[in-house]
């Protein structure tokens, strides 16, 4: 068994550093790694291109990253949650680039994959495919996407074992899988970290190959963005 | 005329047997209240879950469940969960039968702007070009006017457009329509709605023939 176990969030993101590209995981605030963007935030790294479907609300997620200003650039599909956010963006302090979800989970399978490009017609016809190659397979548009280049992923995954194999939880999974990988350095934090042979081989989300640096993370939050209830 | 639990409830009706079925944000989430319960479906959501259930009672909310509005739900039996890639492999491989969305305009060429007022509100598209980009089977679940009264249903879209030539019917709160020979075709009026009101709302071309049928609620 490879090792791929850290002490801490403060391990884990060893090497980072100002003008670093990130991808993080999650979908609004489920499934997001809280420890590694505290960590973050406790660093101060700045000038971060952060790629991640949304960009957390006001005091909470990557909104902490936003309130210290050490995002420059955002890469997302949807970002709506966000006054901050929208302010910076308004302002012209804060670079947005958006794009469809779609795209923007198979840019993180193609780098995790090693396919540099693909089409889809996500887009076409829109201001999204601006610049981009079009091609037509079996009759209908396409437009050329690539793969994206990053230097830390961050996932949070429910639990992992010291070999880094990893087992995600409900919708709290969304783009995590495929961010392992995809980016030089892949760090996990998980709710559970167990011994080798403890997860059943069979259930395994994502094998420890995808992954560099695994460590338990704490005091989850766990925050619900929208909860809502029926009555009976 | 309809309020949005009525647009939700005759689009309900458009939900058939052994669908599987993805929900927008808005009116369309309400679409799930009005499905007959004797026919099978699966609701799909765009970050990771098929078969998704109701909103959980008081007590049992799961931070680890939620649909693509963010909000806390439930998984039915039978139900199952993926990462966002795969999900979107669902939407592009056009494995899912239907999808509802809503919308800020639709063109009488099928074009649909749902993402972004330049220069006012920029959320983002989130999935929505991924759907309207590659679904068979588009329902458009909107107002017929905006707040100011304007008609949305025009010759073509102002605002930047999610997606080309997608959709294939839109239901108001005054009329279901679909779309022919880069018009609007009337199908259906809703209850105490003339087709001259509509006529006056409709910017782009409309093509009523015949007699238009009440809907059917």
């Amino acid at each position: 068994m490879i090792n791929k176990v850290v002490q801490n969030a403060h391990e884990a993101l060893h090497g980072i550093s100002d003008g670093m590209t990130l991808m993080l995981g999650g979908f609004g605030l489920s499934g997001i790694p809280e420890n590694s963007i505290s960590e973050l935030v406790k660093r101060g790294v700045k000038n971060l291109t952060c790629i991640s479907n949304n960009a957390g609300v006001d005091d909470f997620g990557l909104g902490l990253l936003l309130q210290k200003r050490q995002i420059d650039k955002m890469i997302s599909s949807y970002v709506g949650e966000n006054a901050e956010f929208e302010r910076q963006m308004l302002n012209g302090d804060l670079d947005v680039e958006l794009i469809p979800q779609g795209t923007l989970a198979e840019r993180c399978r193609a780098a995790q994959h090693g396919i540099p490009a693909f089409y889809t017609p996500a887009g076409y016809g829109t201001e999204v495919a601006e610049g981009k190659e079009v091609r037509d397979f079996n009759g209908k548009p396409h437009i050329l996407e690539h793969a994206f280049a990053a230097d830390f992923a961050f996932i949070k995954a429910w639990k992992g074992d010291e070999a880094g194999n990893l087992i995600f939880k409900g919708t709290a999974i969304n783009f995590n899988p495929n961010m392992c990988g995809a980016a030089k350095i892949t760090v996990v934090e998980v709710e559970e970290l167990v011994k080798p042979g403890e997860l059943d081989p069979n259930f395994i989300h994502i094998p420890g190959i995808f992954v560099q640096r695994i460590f338990e993370g704490k005091n989850y939050e766990k925050r619900i963005e929208q909860r809502t209830v029926r009555q009976i | 005329m309809l309020d949005k639990n009525g647009i939700a409830k005759r689009i309900a009706k458009e939900v058939k047997d052994g669908y599987y079925v993805n929900l927008g944000i808005g009116i369309p989430t309400l679409v799930a209240n009005f499905v007959r319960d004797d026919i099978e479906v699966e609701f799909q959501s765009e970050n990771g879950i098929l078969g998704m259930g109701p909103f959980p009672l008081e007590g049992e909310e799961d931070a680890d469940l939620i649909n693509a509005g963010k909000q806390t739900i439930t998984a039915l039996p039978g139900a199952s969960f993926f990462d966002s890639a795969m999900s979107f492999g669902m939407i592009r491989g056009q494995h899912v039968d239907l999808t509802i969305l809503g919308a800020m305009e639709v063109s009488q060429h099928g074009d649909i702007a749902n993402w972004k007022i330049p220069g006012k509100m920029v959320k983002g598209m989130g999935g929505a070009m991924d759907l309207v980009g590659s679904a068979k089977n588009i329902i458009v679940a909107m107002m017929h006017t905006n707040k100011a009264g304007q008609s949305k249903l025009l010759k073509n879209c102002a605002l930047p457009i999610t997606g080309v030539k997608c959709v294939t019917k839109i239901v108001t709160n005054m009329a279901v329509l679909d779309i022919v020979n880069n018009s609007f075709r009337l199908l259906e009026r809703a209850p105490g709605v003339s087709v001259e009101e509509i006529k006056k709302v409709t910017q782009g071309d409309l093509i009523v023939k015949g007699e238009t049928p009440e809907m059917k609620l």
